[in-house]
């Protein structure tokens, strides 16, 4: 069941259940947070509506930069802008930003400690058809090894809201991770975000002990739910936990989590290799060990293809999931 | 703002001393860059002792200008030159490159007060500079009075990201930037011309909508003026390409590009044996101090 403490969307399994891109949520957070804070500064590299920065840029056209295709350019300015006393956020394609501009970020912005908060957009595999160049599935890993980073990779637009405004006050970096693909509500005006904490959003309706524990971030979440939902309508019972924030890592959560349900399945629209699961194996292999298995990209690029082929493609759809909880039952 | 000739001598010699100072800390890292540092110090000593904006005993004075090095490398001159203006002990310099020092290997803003950035790796600097300075302008419109300088090598203009500051710079018109090239024709692998042919580095600049003004980076007054020039300016960013001579106060070293890289004591043997290039160099220096102020007269 739904974990009422935490007033989700109650209509989250319902077929015609609202949808709304994750980077809608990044816009509408952004514009928010220039209303509150005129030290809030814009920059985008030709990506403005893509990135949803239009919201702000239409609104504060004196403190939106239009830089062009430049994303070394757009990271260290930022820095700059920062050294200034202002709150820049930045956005393009998490593919060209973290991506191409990754010595930047990590020397002008981290190794500098400017509060540069950097926005990538189209992350995942289920940007679809734009194909592999385009299919950011590493910028976890390349983000998180950053010292001074935090890394949030939000379920929802709202949540992705929330964490745009609770970014602007961290005094550091920040690396949001968004979609562009319509993506499941899965939690409401209501529910509580705080950076660094992990949630668990679904617990066994019966009251008893889960067999087996889902670990997800991002719009996944959604797969996991349902995944939820299905084992339970099978006897087999389990929790669910929503950790948007990979970096820092809600360590004592993640490790009472595991003590509780014994097994954990991690699942991220991400490259396996250094991404959340991984951070999550770093916390347990030192505090509670238990057996885990990774839904993730497998050290391979993506293609072309509607987000639902490829997520069955590379094995993070919904059953998938249930494959992998039933195989660790096995273990 | 006019320079006197007591002031002018009085530069020279500061110069003279900043060289002296780096050449010091440079034989006691007993690793570190030597050609920049020594061709860029009439242009530091100009910044700190005459056109920038700033208060050794303040060094976060928010009114301050900024000065962004976006050339890492070439530090030695840097903290020389802040040690003889004041902003922490000339001693302090003997530590350059050691561990548990102020003054790492490339600057760190955090491990010292007034670096305003962090460098190292090239081609960010500029970018950073525009970011200073956009916000400068953002703050204060058309009426600021701060300056943003930024410094950048020859070998910087191979970066794509200094073009893509550039471009920028230009759109914002940026009036309130001053960058300078230290156009000494070296990198460390060779020659710039041979390495990546740079020229006409003015006709690039001018192309993307900056003021250019070219100096002789060794002659005190038409750096001042450049600086002053600079300040004119409403609708453009100024770029200031200063020819100098690499590794300039030490004849030996003059013009050399194996010195981009090396201290004295590890440079090339051919002109210099290894073990008496930090004396020669020393002994050179202050040769050429004593004799300033005679010249002059």
């Amino acid at each position: 069941m739904l974990n009422p403490d935490l007033k989700l969307n109650t209509k989250v399994f319902d077929e015609k259940v609202e949808q709304v891109p994750i980077r809608q949520g990044f816009g509408e957070g952004l514009l928010a947070a220039g209303e509150n804070n005129e030290q809030v500064v814009g920059l985008c590299a030709d990506l403005t509506e893509s990135t949803r920065m239009n919201l702000f840029s239409e609104k504060f056209p004196n403190r939106f930069i239009q830089l062009g295709v430049a994303e070394q350019n757009l990271a260290s300015v930022a820095s700059g802008l920062a050294a200034m006393g202002k709150i820049p956020f930045i956005s393009s394609y998490a593919m060209f930003s973290p991506g191409r501009n990754w010595e930047q970020i990590r020397t002008t912005i981290c190794y500098n400690n400017q509060p540069v908060k950097i926005a990538g957009s189209h992350a995942g595999i289920s940007v679809g058809p734009d194909g592999g160049t385009h299919q950011a599935v590493e910028d976890i890993a390349i983000t998180r090894v950053i010292p001074r980073m935090i890394v949030i990779s939000p379920c929802d637009a709202i949540e992705a809201k929330k964490a745009t405004l609770a970014s602007v006050d961290t005094g550091t970096p920040v690396y949001i991770r968004l979609a562009r693909e319509k993506t499941p509500v899965m939690t409401t005006k209501e529910t509580p975000f705080e950076i660094g904490k992990a949630q668990i959003i679904w617990k066994p309706t019966s009251g008893g002990r889960a067999k087996a524990g889902i670990i997800a971030t991002g719009a996944l979440l959604y797969q996991s739910l349902k995944a939820a939902k299905e084992l339970e309508e099978k006897g087999i019972e389990v929790e669910v936990m929503n950790l948007s924030t990979v970096k820092p890592l809600d360590e004592k959560i993640i490790a009472l989590f595991a003590k509780r349900v014994g097994r954990i399945v991690t699942v991220e629209e991400h490259q396996i290799r250094g991404g959340m699961g991984s951070a999550v194996a770093e916390c347990l292999a030192k505090n509670v060990p238990v057996p885990m298995e990774f839904i993730g990209v497998d050290d391979q690029f993506g293609q072309s293809g509607t987000p639902d082929e490829l997520l069955a493609h590379y094995g993070m759809d919904t059953k998938s999931i249930i494959g992998a909880v039933n195989k660790l039952l096995k273990r | 703002m006019e320079i006197t000739d007591e002031k002018l001598i009085e530069l020279k010699e500061k110069a003279n001393n900043i060289r002296i100072s780096l050449i010091e800390a440079l034989i006691g890292a007993g690793s570190g860059h030597t050609a920049g540092p020594l061709d860029m110090a009439d242009i530091f000593t100009v910044l700190f002792f005459h056109a920038l904006k700033h208060n050794p005993q303040k060094p976060d004075w928010p009114e301050r200008d900024r000065l962004v090095l976006s050339n890492g490398h070439i530090c030695p001159v840097l903290y020389s030159t802040m040690a003889h203006a004041g902003y922490f002990p000339v001693e302090e310099l003997k530590t350059l490159r050691k561990f548990g020092s102020r003054l790492q290997g490339h600057p760190h803003r955090e491990y010292l007060p007034m670096l305003e950035t962090s460098s190292g790796p090239l081609g960010s600097g500029l970018s950073q500079a525009v970011g200073m300075a956009l916000a400068d302008k953002i703050d204060h419109g058309l009426t600021s009075s701060r300056r943003i300088y930024a410094l950048l090598s020859d070998g910087e203009q191979e970066c794509g990201q200094t073009w893509e500051a550039a471009m920028l710079g230009g759109k914002e018109k940026l009036y309130n930037l001053t960058a300078v090239i230290d156009r000494n024709n070296i990198q460390i692998d060779g020659y710039t011309e041979d390495i990546m042919p740079l020229e006409s580095l003015s006709d690039k600049w001018r192309a993307w909508n900056w003021h250019v003004i070219e100096i002789d980076g060794h002659n005190i007054e038409e750096i001042a003026d450049a600086f002053e020039a600079a300040k004119s300016l409403t609708s453009k960013p100024t770029i200031i390409i200063a020819h100098t001579i690499a590794g300039k106060g030490v004849p030996e070293f003059e013009r050399d590009y194996r010195w981009h890289g090396n201290p004295p004591g590890k440079g090339p043997t051919d002109k210099v044996p290894a073990d008496s290039q930090g004396e020669v160099a020393l002994a050179e220096l202050r040769t050429l101090g004593g004799k300033i102020r005679s010249e002059h007269q």
